[in-house]
């Protein structure tokens, strides 16, 4: 399928002024699926996702329908699904635009999921800045419940399940998967160590499911129009490449920075960040050109100009020494901008957010902070620049420093900006300059 | 028993172990914060990263590819830990230095310093510059933290050893964690300080200066200190502690883990409640009663009613425990079941032996009592329920006990060897018939009730061998000045039947005596006091005390057999 054939998915719905009804949810065809999902095994339900390759929207990537499969067979209480609605990458909104355009195409896609993995309990963990999401999906709950999908017996099938809406604590970290179970059982969000993994002891120490919300968004139509269907968009999996799965379906990429149109664009998988720039964003502000882009939000690390025909699915920013796709939240950065500063920006946010658990994180990204604004004052040394990149190549999951990836996520952007814009730092130490740009506006 | 390798030293772990405990029985050390034998695992200060691989069936070692935590990592048959290779220490070197970044390296004002585990591994694992440029974060101090305990908070590393503490053992929850990323701090609620009874652990639990104990604040540098192994006297748990003195004043008592008496910890009753020892109303020199006093008139100086120091310090004490052992045969001659000697639940084993054995041999019928036994409420568990109940059996991590006493069990046994029975002193204070009396203290505060004050009575013989005064003192005809917990060496048996050795950490204060001397010499036995040959003797003599026939009794005590086959019952 080429980008010109293809019919928004996802966002097919969103933009109509009604769109957040059940009303026009089930007149467009919806909880089909679901009717269609109850009659079937659950097992069978987990197949069909296994079947369409679909790969968690979160950021990792990681097959839905075989994290489905690490809950143990035989469980006596308890099964949770937890949704991860606590989007705080920077860059990144497309589960906001999902929830507040199109509700019940994500809480259909729950109904099913839960179904799937036997949880009749599912948390949808909310950022608590999301203040109209919450309002909309509090309308749209109430709704399913009154309409009998949700709650006892839904739609006849024996099959019971209430979903709580959980506001959160206004930190990154609870967006890490166990930082949202311990900011769920009302922790501080430190991300536990694994294993145990939340399949086997999650919320509440009880087996447990977390995923994302466009990944929920997805399953009502893989559901209605089958595995073989998601397949027809996105990158097949490489034949060579035994580990790799494939980047299947449509995705939601979030275009922000020195563009002319920032949006949300749903496309198949695999375009490349040039074509979504100049084609699906307007081109680059100001008649510039972009000098760096950010892949799929700040931790993914940058990519420079000449990487720009690299395929945004989930293998392609690893090729250019970006961490990964991420939540493919693109941020375009104009050649007026200085590196410094947008590396200055990142950090920031990173030693802002760290949670503090770990040593490497906590330090880390606080001492790389200090350090750019010093550089920024004028006052850096040449090697500050060996420093950053020693302090970002000992934090992190990767070397084995930190509980979480948090850590990878600071990393990553200052590994990436300084291996491939290091003459730009060398000069900037060299002429001893202020930095004039303002401080973007922070994290807080 | 399972088989692992650290640093190509082969060594024979548990099954249950960790990297780093392995490690430890390969005589390696794996340096950590975070993570302590007592609490819950958290994997979050990172000192403890090694690397760490299997061995195949064919034989090679697949080393795995990350640095992993040592506190977190299992181990099974065929691992094999590295804590040598560049990898880790480069690791080691970049936690350290990342530890230090706003640390304010102020050792020269810190209690902590030399015993303090940045000092140690910074000099073990660490390099020497900070390459840090900018100032380091400062914070304010907080002296509100618990009434025993200060928080100097840029010392903190964050392990939270102490917040979990407070959760897992005493169930209290006072600490936590306030902010975010490095402008991280423990903290309590408003106006909830850290005062519950097993609060001071967490300034032994911290491997930084950051808590500090504000009983022992820029007393003493630690480095003076000298440690004398003993056991807690404030009850019966019979917590093993270490008594830290410097030139005969003791500064702080400080648990030793000792997983067969109390595990890792102590409560504040016992761990600041060892001040009585050094009060100056302490008895420190033996008196006579001035009609005793009377044949040696031509040596006093002066008038004064008692015998009193001003007589040669050479004499003191040969004079009083001679006219004492003539006066106690004398008594128990002219009346064997008129004698009472009262034993204090406060007396080491082989005190007491030296005191039953001494009266015995005088005369079988001479009779020999229990002393009062101090009680304070019911039995105090943790950790802590959210409303303050004690937790259910099973789940008990501490119990600070009712029985105020270390050894009732071990002076029972003594007297039930030598008397057949035991007899509580309050089952005779009605009708004591005795018209001699030889009393041992010893308690930390005033124990002579008004029962037994009038029991006693004014018999025609009185030695007190105490270490307060009493109204019983006041009056006795002679006093042995003796002494208290820390300046003894002895046995003492806690509640669970485990009989554990304590060595004295300093001298009695004055011309005191610790008890077992003065007992040895009264007893008219040649020789020094030595506990060890003692609980020899007593091993072979006392069958309820067999144990102690190997005199060693090692770090963490040996259990009466009655109690072992106890434990054994209640395991299977």
């Amino acid at each position: 399928m080429s980008d010109s054939e293809f019919k928004p998915v996802l966002l097919g719905r969103v933009g109509r002024p009604d769109s957040q009804t059940l009303a026009s949810y089930r007149a467009d065809g919806g909880y089909e699926a679901l009717a269609k999902a109850l009659k079937m095994a659950n097992t069978e339900v987990i197949d069909v996702v296994k079947a369409s390759g679909l790969r968690g929207r979160g950021g990792a990537g990681f097959p839905t329908g075989l994290k489905w499969t690490f809950l143990p067979k035989d469980v006596n209480g308890p099964i949770y699904l937890c949704i991860n609605g606590d989007e705080s990458e920077p860059g990144t909104f497309n589960n906001r635009v999902l929830i507040e355009e199109d509700p019940h195409q994500v809480l259909e896609g729950i109904v099913i999921s839960s179904f799937a993995t036997r949880s009749t309990t599912a948390y949808f963990y909310l950022r608590y800045e999301y203040g109209r999401c919450y309002r909309v999906l509090k309308q749209a709950i109430d709704e399913m419940y009154a309409n009998n999908l949700l709650g006892k017996n839904i739609l006849g099938s024996g099959y019971d399940l209430d979903i709580y809406l959980h506001r959160g604590a206004c930190a990154y970290i609870c967006g890490e998967e166990t930082g949202l179970i311990e900011s769920l059982e009302g922790k501080r969000a430190w991300p536990r160590i694994k294993p145990p993994f939340p399949a086997i002891e999650g919320a509440f120490r009880r087996p447990t499911v977390v995923n994302n919300v466009e990944t929920m968004a997805c399953i009502p139509h893989i559901m209605k129009r089958g595995p073989e269907w998601f397949q027809t968009m996105g990158i097949p999996k490489d034949a060579n490449n035994p580990r790799d799965a494939g980047s299947y379906g449509p995705k939601l990429y979030c275009i922000s920075g020195h563009v002319n149109k920032p949006g949300l664009v749903e496309l198949p998988m695999g375009i490349t960040a040039r074509e979504l720039i100049d084609k699906h964003a307007g081109g680059v502000w100001k008649g510039r050109s972009a000098k760096a882009v950010i892949p799929g939000g700040i931790s993914m690390g940058f990519m420079s100009s000449a990487e720009l025909d690299t395929p945004l699915d989930f293998n392609g920013p690893g090729r250019v020494g970006c961490l990964g796709l991420g939540t493919a939240a693109v941020v375009v950065i104009d050649d007026h901008t200085s590196m410094v500063d947008v590396l200055y920006n990142a950090c920031r946010f990173f030693a802002h957010e760290s949670c503090g658990q770990c040593t490497p994180c906590r330090e880390g990204t606080a001492w790389s902070t200090k350090i750019l604004e010093r550089i920024r004052e004028g006052r850096g040394k040449l090697s500050d620049i060996d420093t950053l990149l020693e302090i970002s190549s000992s934090i992190g999951t990767i070397p084995g420093t930190t509980i979480c990836g948090l850590a990878d996520g600071a990393a990553w952007p200052i590994k990436t900006a300084i291996n491939k814009f290091r003459g730009e730092f060398e000069e900037y130490i060299k002429s001893g300059r202020r930095s004039e740009s303002p401080v973007l506006a922070g994290a807080h | 028993m399972v088989k692992v390798k650290v640093n190509d030293i082969e060594v024979d772990a548990g099954p249950k172990d960790n990297c780093i405990l392995a490690a430890r029985k390969a005589g390696v050390e794996i340096p950590h914060y975070c993570w302590h034998e007592s609490l819950s695992v958290v994997a979050s200060c990172r000192m403890c990263l090694v690397e760490v691989g299997e061995t195949k069936p064919d034989g090679t070692v697949a080393m795995g590819p990350k640095l992993v935590p040592g506190c977190q990592t299992p181990i099974k048959e065929g691992t094999v830990i590295r804590t040598d290779s560049p990898k880790v220490k480069a690791a080691q070197q970049m936690t350290l230095e990342l530890l230090l970044l706003n640390h304010p390296l102020d050792c020269s004002i810190c209690d902590q310093a030399g015993e303090c585990y940045l000092q140690d591994y910074t000099y073990k694992y660490g390099k020497a510059h900070s390459r840090l440029d900018e100032p380091k974060l400062q914070r304010m101090d907080k002296y509100h933290i618990g009434d025993q305990i200060a928080l100097f908070t840029d010392r903190c590393v964050m392990c939270t050893r102490c917040v979990r503490f407070t959760r897992e053992i005493s169930g209290t929850a006072e600490l936590q964690v306030v902010a975010r990323g490095s402008h991280e701090e423990i903290d309590v609620f408003p106006e909830e300080p850290c005062n519950n009874k097993l609060a001071g652990n967490v300034v032994d639990l911290c491997p930084v200066g950051a808590l500090c104990s504000k009983d022992f604040l820029y007393k003493k540098r630690v480095w003076w200190l000298k440690q004398a192994e003993s056991v807690c006297t404030g009850c019966s748990t019979g917590c093993s502690i270490s008594i830290d003195q410097n030139e005969n004043k003791v500064y702080r008592l400080r648990p030793r883990p000792n997983p067969e008496a109390q595990g890792h910890f102590m409560c504040d009753e016992g761990r600041f409640g060892f001040k009585y020892i050094h009060d100056e109303r302490r008895l420190s020199f033996p008196k006579l009663s001035a009609a005793l006093a009377s044949g040696i008139e031509s040596q006093r100086k002066t008038t004064s009613a008692n015998f009193a120091p001003d007589l040669n310090f050479a004499d003191l004490w040969p004079t009083a425990l001679t006219k004492a052992r003539q006066k106690i045969q004398d008594a128990i001659k002219a009346d064997p079941s008129g004698f009472i000697a009262v034993f204090s639940p406060f007396m080491t084993v082989e005190e007491a032996y030296l005191l039953a054995k001494f009266i015995k041999g005088i005369h079988e019928k001479a009779r020999l009592v229990l002393g009062p036994i101090p009680s304070l409420g019911a039995d105090d568990k943790y950790p802590k329920g959210p409303k303050g109940e004690s937790p259910a059996d099973g789940k008990v991590k501490f119990t600070i006990r009712a029985e105020k006493c270390p050894n009732r069990l071990g002076v029972e046994a003594v007297l039930k060897h030598f008397e057949g029975s035991v007899v509580r002193i309050e089952s005779i204070a009605q009708r004591p018939n005795a018209h001699a009396w030889y009393i041992v203290g010893g308690y930390a505060s005033g124990w002579v009730t008004e029962a037994i004050d009038k029991a006693v009575g004014t018999p025609s013989l009185l030695i007190v061998q105490d270490i307060f005064p009493s109204p019983l003192s006041e009056r006795a005809d002679i006093v042995l000045a003796a002494g208290s917990f820390a300046e003894r060496d002895g046995t003492y048996v806690n509640h669970a039947g485990l009989a554990q050795s304590a060595n004295a950490a300093i001298r009695a204060p004055g011309e005191a005596r610790a008890d077992g001397r003065i007992l040895m010499e009264l007893a008219g036995r040649t020789g020094l006091f030595n506990a060890m040959a003692l609980r020899k003797e007593i091993g072979s003599a006392v069958p309820e005390l067999s144990v102690l026939a190997s005199g060693d009794l090692g770090d963490q005590g040996v259990r009466l057999v009655r109690f072992a086959k106890q434990a054994a019952a209640a395991a299977t």
